[in-house]
């Protein structure tokens, strides 16, 4: 297989995980944003194979299967029943419209496009097009945790950020199995620690909506 | 000679049309000898313009101040700009004929026209800044003078009022963008400025002047404000000089400050113009589409194309600064095609709104309706002026839309990240715009030409006299022929712009005649005539076939409207109730749009209302808060109670 | 002398094949539905059955009304006599570019929304009003995705861009992909499928296009339907020959390449009416003021596209 075709063939799996992240910013129901979530994570699955099967590298097999498995699967379906559970509000809620929302996506890839150029100049064209989609895809995620009140959404928007992460992990060459295995753990202390959490801010406040925390930290009132 | 003779014809007839102003018949009069002066001015420029490798004509003479003399020259440049110039002149001067006797005071503007005009044609001649300043002058004092022509109506004052000082900042500033050219000694004339050398401080501060100075007088965003107070407060056929004309003027200006006097003006200065001139366009038509009063719909509607020439301007001086000078003589093509097609149509739209004006009484959109079969020349006439603004082919506004959109995609060989990132983004801005000026054109002549009438007045319209209707059909005939036929005028327009940027591009090289397609330039052709003429074939196919194979038997009947049967008048789409779903997605956050529909309780038998409003952030942002300016309109709402609304299931 | 055979063949291919493509997708749809449907050559019977019924005009209707039939028709039919289907060797080719193709249809736009406006009722303009909100964000997501091919491939005209393709120009670019996506929405919008509007409805305020020729009958009303049936056909057309180009012949080629080229047009035609059909059935219609959000996401998506091509271009 020539190595363009297999560059090329990375790039759109990358670009397909970059629409997936526009898509999240996209949806107006909680439910859609956990299915595009898997969605998302099953592309980054995909990603992981694709490199995988390119470099020849089996510890990335076992990074597919972890996406795969944790993220596209076991994750979304616990926030599934989370949601079920505490019987949350399921419209998401955001704090910047949607179509500005999106405008500010796109601001920030063609950002994230111009922080990776200068520093990638001596890099093939190839390196430097999977840094700018992953870094895009962490700003998107940034952004969602920034624009969208819900808790749910948050913590969605996080994971989105740290799947921009993996992707930066497998798309570059020779990174060892460690950093891949470390940020998955690291995802699900957290995703247990946010649903330890939402139950607590459930059982406090009556709703999810973060905002009500902003009387608690002293200010208003 | 004969341009000096038939100036001083223009500047005689002010005092003549003063002091003869009660006379009967002297406002006929007098537009009939501005239609005649503008007649000789176009071919005075034509005959320039076509003389083989003609050299410019330059005229000293020793008036104005003691020490100085006063420099005139007419070279390509202004050739094309009093050719534009005086088009738009003869036909508003041709319309003026019919149309003064109408006027409410005609006595207060007919003096002022061939003032206007003589003013106008004597900055592009002008070619020392103190001739231009004060033939700038003439033209500001004159225009703001028609602007008042109808001083009793208290919103007219208002925009005199803010005219006035929109007009002495333009010239403040372009007064001080002299200032920093003058060549050594004091030298005001063009040629001294042109040889003379800026330090980069003074360099800088000229071109800022010079963007802001004649940025104002066309209306570009955010100095745009004044536009659409003073533009429809004139009468009808100086609305369409001030709109059609007097923005190309300040235009002309710009391209004369940045790409002739001054030789090197930075890249930077092009991407900052595309982006103003992109936003321009958006918030231009934006602002028009929501416009209930034609008039000042379509003053806005002027803002837009002033944004769309303005991306061809900066693109040129991007291109000139990067050694691109192909590209830069098709942007500057671009750029003055534009110019040219806005002028006709512009003029041409509001000739037909002064035609509905005179026949209703009435320019708001919410009055009028049904116009079509009543008024079936201006009606005919108006729909070649929509469909030509809307960018639609074969029609000319698509040639130049086409020309800028071609020319913007050479954006990225200017080789700076600004430019490559910023070029996609301009695109889009621009197409949004056109995209949005066919919506708002659709609205203009399907409510207040289609449809039934609403009022009284619109149902008892009747059609204008020959006078007004011969300037319309000429401009509309142009609308067609410039549409059809856009290799000749284009070609025309590269040969005369290339002594700007220093390079002839043959505009159909690639093809042949009939085919737009710059070798070289971009890869990608166009043909006006060759896509007139299969449409039309196509059309007289569809006809034959479909009345061959079909039956031709048609039957008057009442409209079906899903079985409603009632007839009620005010249950047809309103211009409000159109753009309703547009404010909604579109001016909800930038004119922070909102609407409160208020319903009486069930049993109270009130009226139910509905209320949008909209706020103009850069008056609010910019001038109430800077001049403490409260007047104009900081907030516009409209309201109305009690209509059946359309969404009845 | 080709070239001129070629495009008259397209000519009658593209009017011919359009009643249907659009008897397929209805057919596909109603068997996914668990229907029967109507037979495959049902569209060509109710188009000739409009042919012979009288034609119905209001009384307040002008020349607008009966004219923008056959001007929208003619319009589409011009259009889509520039799109290649199964040769880019066509004699008007030069004559329109993809700006120019976006602006043809944007005429028959204008001329079915007027009509829409001219009898003066509610529906009509409520039609016209949604199509030209429709049309803002569409049209220029539309040449976003121009913008892009022609940044890819240096040329704004289709066949230039199918040639390019064909001869592995632009291969698997992201920035490509990008703009495929962002041209089916696109196209969705504009052939008034679901979720935007839905062409089988008659409920009064989910209808937009329907709204618009609600009150034309007859021979008018025929040729409002083939316009749309013939737009259908151009969009997937141009999808093809942008974007999957393959068995497209080329300059010169001998009749047996054109008679393949056919068959891939046919094939491609096929697959991409049959994905139509799966996916109008498996979405619902969405609420009109969501329409801002989808189409401006094909206008961000087209620019993003755009942007993205100078990440994978060397500079």
């Amino acid at each position: 297989m020539s190595q363009t075709l297999s560059y090329d063939v990375a790039h759109l799996i990358g670009a397909i995980v970059l629409m997936a992240g526009f898509t999240l910013l996209y949806q107006r129901r909680v439910f859609a944003v956990l299915n595009t979530f898997a969605f998302q994570a099953f592309a980054l699955a995909a990603a992981a194979a694709w490199q995988a099967h390119v470099q020849n590298a089996p510890h990335l097999w076992a990074t597919a299967a972890i996406a795969l498995i944790f993220k596209a699967i076991l994750v979304p379906l616990a926030l599934h029943w989370l949601v079920e559970k505490l019987g949350i509000h399921r419209a998401v809620e955001p704090a910047l419209s949607i179509a500005w929302t999106m405008i500010v996506g796109v601001a920030l890839v063609g950002l994230s496009i111009l922080l990776v150029l200068p520093v990638t100049a001596n890099a093939a064209a190839l390196t430097r097009e999977s840094l700018a989609l992953a870094m895009s895809v962490v700003l998107l995620g940034l952004l969602m945790m920034i624009t969208r009140h819900n808790a749910v959404t948050q913590v969605v928007g996080f994971m989105a950020l740290e799947n921009g992460l993996i992707l930066a992990a497998v798309s570059a060459k020779g990174m060892p199995l460690v950093v891949e295995i470390s940020i998955a753990f690291s995802v699900l202390v957290a995703m247990t620690l946010f649903g330890i959490f939402f139950f607590r801010i459930r059982e406090r406040f009556d709703t999810l909506d973060v905002n009500s925390l902003e009387t608690w930290r002293g200010e208003g009132h | 000679m004969v341009i000096a003779a038939a100036l001083g014809a223009l500047l005689a007839l002010f005092p003549l049309a003063a002091i003869f102003s009660r006379r009967p018949g002297v406002h006929a009069a007098v537009h009939a000898a501005c239609l005649l002066a503008c007649l000789t001015l176009l071919a005075a420029g034509l005959a320039h313009l076509s003389a083989p490798g003609g050299a410019d004509q330059t005229l000293i003479l020793p008036i104005g101040l003691p020490w100085m003399s006063a420099h005139f020259r007419l070279d390509s440049l202004s050739a094309l700009f009093v050719v534009l110039i005086n088009l738009g002149g003869a036909a508003a001067s041709a319309y003026g004929i019919g149309y003064a006797s109408h006027l409410p005071s005609p006595k207060r503007a007919t003096p002022f026209v061939p003032l206007f005009l003589f003013g106008m044609n004597m900055v592009l001649l002008s070619d020392d800044a103190f001739v231009f300043l004060v033939s700038w002058e003439f033209m500001s004092l004159a225009s703001w003078a028609l602007v008042l022509a109808d001083y009793t109506r208290a919103e007219n004052r208002r925009a005199g009022a803010v005219y006035i000082v929109m007009a002495v900042f333009g010239t403040f500033c372009l007064l001080s963008c002299f200032g920093t050219m003058v060549g050594p000694e004091g030298d005001y004339s063009f040629a001294a400025m042109r040889a003379h050398p800026l330090a980069p401080t003074a360099a800088f501060l000229c071109v800022l002047l010079a963007v802001a100075g004649t940025g104002s007088k066309a209306g570009m965003v955010p100095l745009h404000a004044w536009l659409p107070l003073a533009h429809p407060a004139a009468p009808s056929h100086v609305s369409a000089l001030m709109s059609g004309v007097m923005t190309k003027v300040a235009l002309y200006a710009m391209i004369r400050i940045l790409l002739d006097l001054r030789a090197g003006v930075p890249w930077q200065w092009g991407a900052a113009l595309m982006v103003l001139g992109a936003v321009t366009a958006v918030l231009g038509i934006l602002y028009a589409v929501l416009e209930d009063d034609l008039k000042t719909l379509l003053a806005y509607s002027t803002v837009e194309n002033v944004g769309v020439a303005l991306i061809g301007i900066g693109l040129a001086v991007a291109f000139r600064d990067n050694g691109e000078a192909r590209l830069a003589t098709v942007a500057l093509v671009a750029a003055l095609y534009h110019m040219f097609n806005h002028s006709i149509f512009k003029s041409l739209l509001f000739l037909g709104t002064g035609a509905v004006l005179s026949a209703t009484g009435e320019r708001r959109l919410s009055a009028l309706g049904g116009l079509l079969n009543r008024m079936p020349w201006t009606g005919a006439l108006m729909l070649i002026g929509a469909a030509s603004i809307s960018a639609l082919p074969p029609f000319n506004g698509f040639v130049s839309e086409w020309l800028t959109f071609q020319i913007l995609l050479k954006g990225p060989s200017v080789p700076h990240w600004a430019m490559k990132f910023e070029a996609p983004v301009v695109g889009a801005l621009l197409a949004l715009a056109a995209a949005l000026a066919a919506a708002c054109f659709v609205r203009v002549f399907g409510v207040a030409f289609l449809g039934r009438p609403r009022t009284a007045e619109a149902a008892a319209a009747t059609e204008v006299g020959w006078w007004m209707r011969a300037p319309m059909l000429v401009l509309g005939g142009l609308c067609v022929i410039l549409g059809a036929v856009p290799v000749s005028l284009s070609q025309a327009l590269s040969v005369a712009l290339a002594p700007l940027t220093g390079a002839t591009v043959v505009m159909s090289a690639d093809l042949g005649w009939p085919w737009l397609s710059p070798a070289g330039a971009f890869r990608g052709s166009y043909s006006g005539t060759v896509l007139a003429l299969a449409g039309l074939a196509l059309f007289g196919i569809t006809i034959l076939l479909v009345h061959r194979f079909g039956t031709t038997r048609t039957r008057r009947a009442p409209a079906w409207d899903c079985g409603h049967a009632e007839d009620i008048v005010n249950a047809q789409y309103s211009g409000q109730s159109f753009s309703e779903p547009l404010a909604r997605v579109f001016a909800s956050t930038i004119f922070g749009a909102s609407e409160t529909v208020e319903m009486p309780e069930p049993g109270d038998m009130g009226t139910a209302t509905h209320t949008a409003r909209k706020t103009d952030p850069i008056w609010v942002g910019l001038y109430q808060s800077m001049v403490g300016w409260s007047i104009g309109s900081p907030i516009m709402s409209t309201s109305c109670s009690s209509c059946r609304c359309a969404a009845i299931c | 002398m080709t070239p001129v055979l070629l495009q008259l063949l397209q000519l009658l291919l593209v009017v011919t094949a359009a009643p249907l493509v659009t008897g397929w997708v209805r057919l596909v749809k109603a068997r996914l539905q668990a229907r029967r449907g109507p037979p495959l050559l049902q569209p060509y019977r109710d188009l000739y059955r409009l042919l012979q019924k009288e034609a119905i005009v209001a009384p307040s209707a002008s020349w607008v009304f009966r004219a923008a039939p056959y001007l929208t028709f003619s319009a589409i039919w011009l259009a889509a006599m520039i799109i290649p289907t199964f040769s880019i060797d066509l004699y008007l080719i030069p004559a329109a570019d993809l700006i120019a193709l976006v602006a043809l249809l944007g005429l028959a736009r204008f001329a079915t929304a007027l009509a829409g406006m001219d009898i003066g009722t509610a529906f009509g303009g409520l039609g016209a009003s949604r199509e030209m909100l429709i049309a803002s964000l569409a049209e220029p997501a539309m040449l976003m995705v121009t913008f892009t091919l022609s940044l890819l491939s240096g040329s704004t005209s289709p066949a230039i861009v199918a040639e390019f393709v064909l001869h592995g120009g632009i291969g698997l670019s992201v920035s490509a992909g990008l703009a495929l996506v962002a041209m089916i929405l696109v196209a969705i919008a504009e052939n008034g499928r679901i979720p935007i509007d839905n062409p089988a409805t008659h409920l009064e305020l989910t209808m937009v296009h329907e709204a618009m020729v609600l009150e034309y009958s007859g021979r008018h009303l025929a040729m409002m339907e083939a316009a749309g049936m013939v737009r259908l056909t151009l969009y997937i057309g141009l999808i093809g020959c942008l974007f999957l180009p393959w068995g497209i012949a080329l300059p010169g080629a001998s009749g047996l390449e054109l008679a393949g080229g056919l068959a891939m047009w046919a094939v491609r035609t096929l697959a991409l009416s049959t994905a139509l059909a799966v996916f109008e059935t498996s979405i619902a219609k969405m609420r009109v003021f969501r329409y801002g959000d989808f189409l401006g996401g094909a206008l961000l998506l087209g620019l993003l596209a755009a942007i993205f091509h100078y990440v994978s271009e060397a500079v």
